[in-house]
């Protein structure tokens, strides 16, 4: 066991774990940000997506010793500013009008791909969009809707 | 919750060289692959880890004196992003662009996939193809081992337990041509069934020269195809010689049926690359 400490959406974080805990464990169990869901825990999925210094990674693949004084953004972080405002992000309000949601398992590491891809100057094109959330499997939509509502996303930024 | 193993995170290179020579420890850099391993258990949980992420020894991409050298922490998307790799090694990009997506790309690195000696490690038959060599280095001293000796049986490398991969080297001779193919069941996140890479020099009348046909997935190591480069090595690659150094591939691979592919499909598959390469190359 060893102390780790980094910035989980803008907070400072402690945890006392072993060394090669996933930062998904670390997220869900020992802080309770149960917003990151694991899905296939082997990379493949994108389910449990997060930023890692400004960089879109699996939760599932990086142990916490390498979170050690790092920046770390889940989907209960993407709000945090536009909660104030009694709003939501932009992405996640883009994602209600266009109906880009449905079971749901996939949505926080759908917005997490799509806003390090926005947060990177990523534009409206749809084949750039694609790629940006090729990492991230979704079995309900079909990924139109989710392609439409990154794109309107882009367009306003 | 998966295995937890314990986890060492030394500050430098000397200290990761004194851990490793007082007992072995996995290496881990970007987990892409170690950190799959443990969860999935697809193998023995490792006693001890090594936490390469703190080696900045490790990192960078530089040109010297004719050769590409990258860190062997460089990931894939620095890999895609280099200017220098761009210029020249375009393929090794391409081939960085096909590994999973961008989660996988942005904590994946070069040395992680050389090491993990994956038959189908993408950016293997790229090295194989350019002549790579791998800088390896430990308390006993740092040694070259060219990638063609690196790979020498499923998973197994030429790297000591005491030893960490520093560099890899890449020539890049004027006058050479690289070119990468992999065929995966989808564009992004998919394992290769077969993947190839053909560098060659146009020598003009003299015809091709220094021919290295390299590919992944069609044997337990990526491998060179050493007959039919043979078959190309000093000829022009007209149809006829095309149709022959095809021919030649198809009855010198000896590749699996597995779960992602057949046998039969990635022996077809591989003669039919290398025909449209050279197709291509030539313009015919």
């Amino acid at each position: 066991m060893s102390s780790y400490r980094f910035l989980v959406n803008g907070a400072p974080a402690e945890v006392d774990v072993p060394g090669m805990r996933r930062l998904l464990d670390v997220l869900r169990e020992d802080l309770g940000l149960t917003g990151t869901k694991e899905g296939c825990g082997e990379g493949e999925c994108g389910a449990c997506s997060v930023i890692l210094d400004g960089q879109v990674v699996d939760a599932c693949l990086v142990p916490i010793c390498q979170v050690e004084g790092r920046i770390v953004r889940t989907v209960e972080g993407l709000s945090l500013a536009a909660r104030e405002r009694g709003s939501l992000d932009t992405l996640q309000e883009a994602f209600l009008e266009h109906g880009a949601a449905q079971c749901g398992i996939c949505t926080p590491g759908m917005l997490m791909a799509a806003r390090a891809y926005l947060d990177a100057g990523g534009d409206g094109d749809e084949d750039r969009i694609r790629e940006a959330i090729a990492g991230n499997l979704c079995r309900c939509t079909g990924y139109t809707k989710i392609v439409d509502a990154i794109a309107a996303v882009a367009h306003v930024d | 919750m998966p295995a937890e193993p314990p986890i060492d995170t030394p500050r430098n290179l000397f200290e990761a060289y004194e851990r490793l020579a007082a007992a072995p420890a996995r290496p881990i850099a970007g987990g892409t692959d170690m950190m799959v391993s443990i969860t999935g258990e697809l193998g023995p949980i490792p006693e001890r880890m090594l936490d390469l992420s703190r080696l900045d020894e490790l990192r960078g991409i530089a040109m010297e004196q004719g050769w590409l050298v990258l860190g062997a922490r460089t990931t894939y998307t620095e890999i895609r992003r280099s200017t220098h790799c761009r210029e020249y090694l375009p393929a090794l990009v391409e081939a960085a662009a096909t590994i999973g997506a961008a989660q996988i790309q942005n904590r994946g690195t070069i040395g992680g996939n050389i090491a993990n000696a994956s038959p189908a490690g993408d950016t293997l038959p790229v090295l194989l193809a350019a002549d790579a060599v791998i800088l390896v280095g430990g308390q006993r001293g740092e040694r070259e081992v060219a990638a063609a000796d690196f790979f020498i049986d499923y998973r197994k490398t030429a790297l000591a337990p005491d030893e960490l991969i520093l560099q890899v080297r890449i020539p890049v001779p004027a006058g050479r041509s690289l070119q990468f193919r992999k065929v995966g069941t989808r564009r992004a996140q998919a394992i290769s069934k077969v993947v190839m890479a053909l560098a060659w020099r146009d020598q003009g009348t003299a015809g091709w020269g220094d021919v290295r046909v390299a590919l992944g997935s069609v044997a337990a190591t990526p491998i060179r195809a050493l007959a039919t480069e043979a078959v190309l090595e000093g000829a022009r690659p007209t149809p006829e010689v095309a149709d022959r150094a095809a021919e030649t591939l198809a009855g010198e691979l000896e590749p699996i049926d597995d779960v992602r592919s057949t046998a039969d499909y990635r022996r077809m598959v591989s003669a039919r690359i290398l025909h449209r390469l050279l197709r291509d190359a030539e313009g015919w």
